[in-house]
């Protein structure tokens, strides 16, 4: 803590002005360095034949199909790299509008990019996947679950996503139209983790996405069982950005949309578990 | 402060000294600027945020308890007694320190949840933790122990030996110099060991997260409202924030600075 009011006993005093001359130096170069920080993800404007990153924000439950889409696409367009950020789709739309730069957004329902518009982060968007809610039990379904009626059962651990987050939200609205009321140990921020619980034991049933259910039963770390009661999908949205529109790479990033609702990526889409728009 | 004579640093170290200063302050400055102030009051008072607060406090005052009644001893054990390999005791109980918070909740996970080590056990005995608040203590006690005997650890080793031999000489029993010269003289360590402690079980959110669950007056701490409000109304994620910085700030300046200043010997 010697740091603490030196001039008191300094042996060689410099002359306050130099001193505060150095401090409003160093304070410009921290923000310089701050802000090139910021900016340093961004792709720049240079050379028009230069190899271009596409950056891509999407919903973590794409993560699996949009890596294979990613590499699938850079091996149609040489000298394009996909790169991925993906997260929790209402995080997504804070991060771009506390500039992120992403050239192409995906989120998992159409409330997140509905904002995104309203905030002028992305000018236009297309559906491309729907995804269901299942419940997701251990292996071979010890307890024998049958449907959304089971999920009532009092020795019955019970996850489902927070009703902030999309899935929950989808979870709320679909049991309360089946007349469902159900007491869960715990109420997750993302479906990630709500699966997660059961593929670590933790929890008996959780309910999630049709394709966190596949992705569980490719592991051999879960079985899935349909709700059995009505419900509306949800629907993923995707769009280019803003930044995405005016930048150099608009003509990369609209043929990753393209690619994305085009027969090609639907195929990986399907094949992930995610229904057609 | 301390007593022996300052030097001058050369005129340079400033520059870089300030950058470092600022590169620590602007976030937290950004954070005072970027609250909503004019619903601040509102923003941490909802329900959801007091019921978070509350269960945060009774949590992290369970965590100090156990961290007082397992670590005061181990940290005793660890300074006085010098069992063999002490050394590489001290670097296995800093270690929850240093490791990342998930990584902590997946340990706790593979060892108290339900087919844990130690869980699957204490299922047949039908003790159940996964999703409890008691997952939320342990979770905590695990990242705030290491703090307390740390702290203590390094007060008891900076030069208590002296009256504690003399009081030995003098026909005192073990247990009374423990009681009547080791634990007052080691006291300032020990109540700034708790704060600290305190306010990391206070902040404790990975391992939390990965293995208590998030339920609403559960298992739903103060960090993780955060961690769900921001989803959703960042301005609310803000001003809880600002709670726990106040929080933090609080700690550090009545006791952190000086125990983590290492001016205590």
């Amino acid at each position: 803590m010697s740091v603490r009011r030196p001039r008191e006993r300094s042996v060689r005093p410099r002359p306050l002005h130099v001193r505060l001359a150095a401090l409003v130096a160093a304070g410009t170069f921290a923000v310089a360095a701050l802000a090139g920080c910021s900016g340093a993800g961004s792709p720049t404007p240079s050379a028009t034949a230069a190899p271009v990153t596409l950056t891509v924000f999407a919903a973590a439950s794409l993560s699996g199909p949009f890596d294979e889409i990613g590499t699938a696409f850079g091996a149609a367009h040489p000298g394009v790299t996909v790169r991925y950020s993906y997260g929790g789709s209402s995080d997504l739309v804070s991060q771009l509008a506390s500039g992120a730069p992403a050239d192409v957004l995906a989120t998992a329902d159409e409330r997140t990019m509905q904002q995104a518009k309203d905030k002028s982060l992305v000018p236009e968007s297309a559906l491309f996947a729907t995804n269901q809610l299942a419940i997701l039990v251990a292996p071979k379904n010890p307890l024998g679950i049958t449907g959304a009626k089971d999920l009532t059962r009092s020795d019955l651990k019970l996850v489902v996503c927070a009703p902030q987050v999309p899935c929950g939200a989808a979870t709320d609205r679909t049991m309360q139209a089946a007349g469902i009321t159900i007491k869960p140990v715990s109420e997750e921020s993302n479906v990630t983790d709500a699966a997660g619980k059961v593929t670590s034991g933790q929890a008996d049933a959780a309910v999630v996405y049709t394709t966190d259910v596949a992705k569980a039963e490719a592991a051999g770390t879960g079985t899935g069982v349909p709700l059995g009661v009505d419900q509306t999908p949800n629907r993923y949205p995707i769009g280019v950005t803003a930044t995405g529109a005016s930048g150099p790479n608009t003509a990369t990033a609209e043929a990753y949309v393209a690619y994305v609702t085009a027969a090609e990526g639907q195929a990986v889409l399907a094949k992930a578990g995610f229904g057609k728009p | 402060m301390s007593r022996e004579p300052r030097y001058a640093v050369p005129g340079w170290l400033w520059i870089p000294a300030a950058a470092g200063l600022l590169f620590l302050a602007l976030p937290l400055a950004a954070m005072v600027v970027g609250t909503d102030w004019r619903h601040f009051g509102a923003l941490v008072t909802s329900p959801s945020a007091r019921i978070a607060l509350w269960l945060s406090l009774r949590t992290a005052a369970a965590a100090t308890v156990l961290s007082l009644v397992f670590g005061t001893p181990l940290a005793v054990v660890l300074a006085r007694a010098r069992p063999r390999g002490h050394r590489q005791l001290r670097a296995l109980v800093m270690l929850p320190l240093v490791l990342p918070p998930v990584v902590g909740g997946l340990a706790l996970l593979l060892t108290y949840g339900r087919t844990g080590l130690l869980g699957r056990w204490l299922e047949v005995a039908g003790v159940h933790i996964a999703f409890t608040t008691t997952a939320v203590v342990l979770a905590q006690t695990f990242v705030a122990m290491p703090f307390l005997v740390i702290s203590l650890e390094g007060a008891l080793r900076s030069g208590t030996g002296a009256y504690e031999r003399v009081a030995a000489t003098l026909g005192a029993p073990p247990g009374l110099v423990l009681r009547r010269i080791t634990l007052p003289l080691v006291a300032p360590g020990l109540v700034s060991g708790t704060v600290l402690a305190f306010a990391r079980a206070l902040g404790e959110f990975g391992a939390t997260l990965t293995f208590a669950g998030s339920l609403q007056g559960t298992t739903r701490t103060l960090p993780l409202e955060v961690y769900l409000q921001r989803e959703v109304d960042p301005a609310a994620a803000v001003a809880l924030s600002l709670v726990l910085v106040a929080v933090g700030a609080l700690v550090v300046l009545t006791v952190g600075s000086r125990t983590l200043g290492g001016d205590h010997g």
